[in-house]
């Protein structure tokens, strides 16, 4: 899987490109809109993550050429222009997805693997961990073939934990994911744990092979029992 | 009192003050001009009556007034030689008034065929009184009429003069510096007036100006915050990663992060808030507010159990309201989140909706809030996680509709929203 970075800001490029190598994908960057115009020219990527404010050029026009040569790269705009008008724009002109900055890293992975699943998979590839089978489409899960009973949200969770899987989520981040940024004025996070508590149990009874670990303090991490 | 007014009362005491001044002036004059030509007429008449004395001694005989206007008696040529010719006024009984009536009397002496004769001339005065009364009822209608036209011109002609003055007024009454710059002037030729509108319009331009590039600074400050929080929160979360990491590391790194959560929250309120001010949500639909209302229930449901916080909703009918569908769900959630979040452990809320209203009702701290501050930026009970703008935001999201939006107090901390 090969990743385009088009991101000015040194350190948010870096930042992407380690976390996302980490993942095993061939990333690639480019800093500004004329370097970024001719690898999108030479190359073919599997995603592509665009800044829209670059220098030299608008990254809507970057996602128009790309769009006029009929590439078939999904394209999520990642955008510290929190302004409706991008995201209208960036999803007209055919952009896959929209992150506003910031956002969390655990996010960006949900949403590459989501854009890379329904660009190239054509949407069908399930998500396997030891016994453990999610189908995206379908929203359901089954632990060694058994179908696993859950509710709307622990689904969301159980999935973003999974995309994540090995990684830390943070509790931010998985609120943030699963219960939308109205969440994120909320007192404490501490109601996660109750939710966490009871997907924990419904795993293990029904004998899934991973298990969530809670990282002191911060989140929460998906890993093989 | 209006300035109208005030002129024509201060006008009043002194017109009045003006015209008793003058009227005494003009009583003494105009009785001097009376006394003046009175004794002209009685001087005249002692030429006439001296005149008649040559060739009609039946003058002589004329000792008393009687029916006639003058009376002569013989004296000593001793009283006639020092006697100093004088005009006098005394009273004389009238037959006609019958009462004693003033006269004008002239004393005098002349000398016929070696004969010194004492003559005393009258004729009837003005009435004192009677020209006083007179005098002072006229002076009270001319004062009375001066009044009255000088309110007729203050209402006809002063008003027309004053009209940009309290257009200008008017206009300054309903401005608002949020809603931009709408003042219309009334042309005038009146140069202070002009000089007034001119330094007004520059005053609130330059007010424009000013609250415009601090929302401008506001906006740029929170967009360009943006990239260093999303750095330095992904550069943490990759920290944390680090397998080699102690608790007490994960500890700080999690408060560390909690922080910059909480400032990339506030940032996105800020721009949130700009963005609804400037006016930047455009396409309104018919949105269907109990449905928001469900919608949030079932967002909120795990706090709510968390907190074990009852929610009640009760929508017996449905209430559309037309306009930006994104706002439309923050305005709701944010009263639906101030209403669990700043509710105590085992509270209540209770959101009724009908066809033109929306109330949340929570318990929580058994004391009101200030009603004044209560929407104000960073102003409600801002503690722990909450960035203090949430109220802003409702209100900033009702003033764009024009929806009316009320705090009241009864047990409840009550939230109404009339649509």
């Amino acid at each position: 899987m090969k990743i385009l970075i088009v991101e000015d800001e040194q350190d948010m490029r870096e930042g992407m490109v380690q976390s996302l190598e980490q993942e095993l994908y061939i990333v690639e960057t480019a800093a500004d809109y004329d370097s970024a115009l001719e690898k999108i020219g030479i190359y073919e990527y599997d995603c592509i993550l665009l800044d829209i404010g670059l220098p030299g050029g608008n990254g809507l026009d970057l996602l128009r050429a790309l769009k006029k040569e009929e590439k078939g790269s999904g394209v999520i705009i990642v955008s510290a222009k929190e302004s409706i008008d991008d995201k209208v724009m960036g999803l007209n002109e055919g952009a896959d997805d929209y992150l506003a900055k910031p956002f969390h890293m655990a996010e960006l992975h949900a949403r590459v693997k989501s854009v890379i699943r329904r660009k190239i998979q054509n949407g069908s590839t399930k998500i396997t961990v030891e016994n453990v089978v999610i189908d995206p489409d379908d929203r359901t899960v089954t632990i060694a073939g058994q179908p696993l009973d859950l509710n709307r949200k622990e689904y969301d969770i159980l999935a973003y934990l999974v995309t994540n899987r090995g990684r830390l989520v943070t509790k931010t981040a998985l609120a943030e994911h699963v219960w939308g940024d109205a969440i994120d004025e909320v007192g404490s996070f501490d109601f996660i744990y109750s939710q966490i508590k009871n997907l924990r149990k419904k795993l293990k009874d029904s004998g899934a092979q991973i298990e969530i670990q809670a990282v002191y303090g911060i989140g929460y991490k998906l890993s093989e029992a | 009192m209006k300035v109208l007014n005030y002129t024509t009362s201060y006008l009043a005491v002194v017109l009045l003050l003006l015209i008793s001044i003058w009227a005494t002036i003009f009583y003494y004059a105009m009785l001097d001009e009376i006394y003046d030509s009175i004794d002209d007429g009685l001087d005249n008449q002692k030429g006439l009556i001296i005149q008649k004395a040559a060739f009609d001694s039946t003058v002589f005989n004329r000792q008393q007034f009687d029916e006639g206007d003058y009376a002569i008696q013989e004296m000593s040529a001793q009283g006639a030689l020092h006697f100093r010719e004088q005009y006098i006024d005394t009273l004389m009984y009238m037959q006609n008034e019958k009462e004693y009536e003033p006269v004008r009397m002239l004393k005098t002496v002349f000398r016929h065929q070696n004969k010194y004769y004492g003559m005393q001339i009258i004729t009837s005065m003005v009435e004192e009184d009677d020209l006083i009364s007179e005098l002072f009822y006229a002076l009270l209608w001319l004062y009375g009429g001066l009044l009255i036209s000088i309110l007729m011109v203050n209402n006809f002609l002063l008003k027309r003069i004053w009209k940009p003055f309290y257009h200008l007024l008017n206009q300054l009454k309903n401005f608002r510096l949020e809603k931009g710059f709408n003042i219309t002037m009334e042309k005038t030729n009146i140069d202070e007036f002009r000089l007034l509108q001119q330094t007004v319009q520059q005053l609130l331009q330059h007010n424009i100006d000013t609250y415009t590039s601090q929302k401008h600074f506001i906006e740029n400050a929170s967009h360009e915050l943006q990239t260093p929080l999303a750095i330095s929160i992904n550069k943490l979360e990759a920290l944390a990663e680090s397998p080699t990491l102690t608790e007490k590391d994960l500890s700080l790194l999690g408060s560390t992060l909690q922080n910059l959560e909480r400032l990339t929250r506030l940032n996105k309120s800020l721009l949130l808030l700009s963005r609804i001010e400037n006016k930047q949500f455009g396409q309104t639909e018919a949105v269907d507010m109990g449905a928001l209302v469900q919608k949030a229930a079932d967002d909120w449901a795990e706090q709510l159990v968390f907190y074990n916080i009852e929610l009640k909703i009760n929508a017996p009918e449905t209430l559309i309201v037309n306009m930006n569908p994104d706002l439309a769900a923050i305005l709701v959630n944010n009263l639906v989140k101030n209403s669990i979040v700043h509710n105590g452990k085992g509270g209540l809320v209770h959101i009724m909706v009908n066809k033109q209203l929306l109330v949340i009702e929570n318990s929580g701290n058994k004391k009101p809030l200030d009603e004044k501050t209560l929407f104000t930026r960073f102003n409600a009970g801002t503690s722990g996680t909450s960035t203090g703008l949430g109220l802003a935001i409702v209100k900033a999201i009702a003033d764009l509709y024009h929806f009316s939006i009320r705090y009241t107090y009864a047990q409840k901390h009550t939230f109404t929203i009339y649509f």
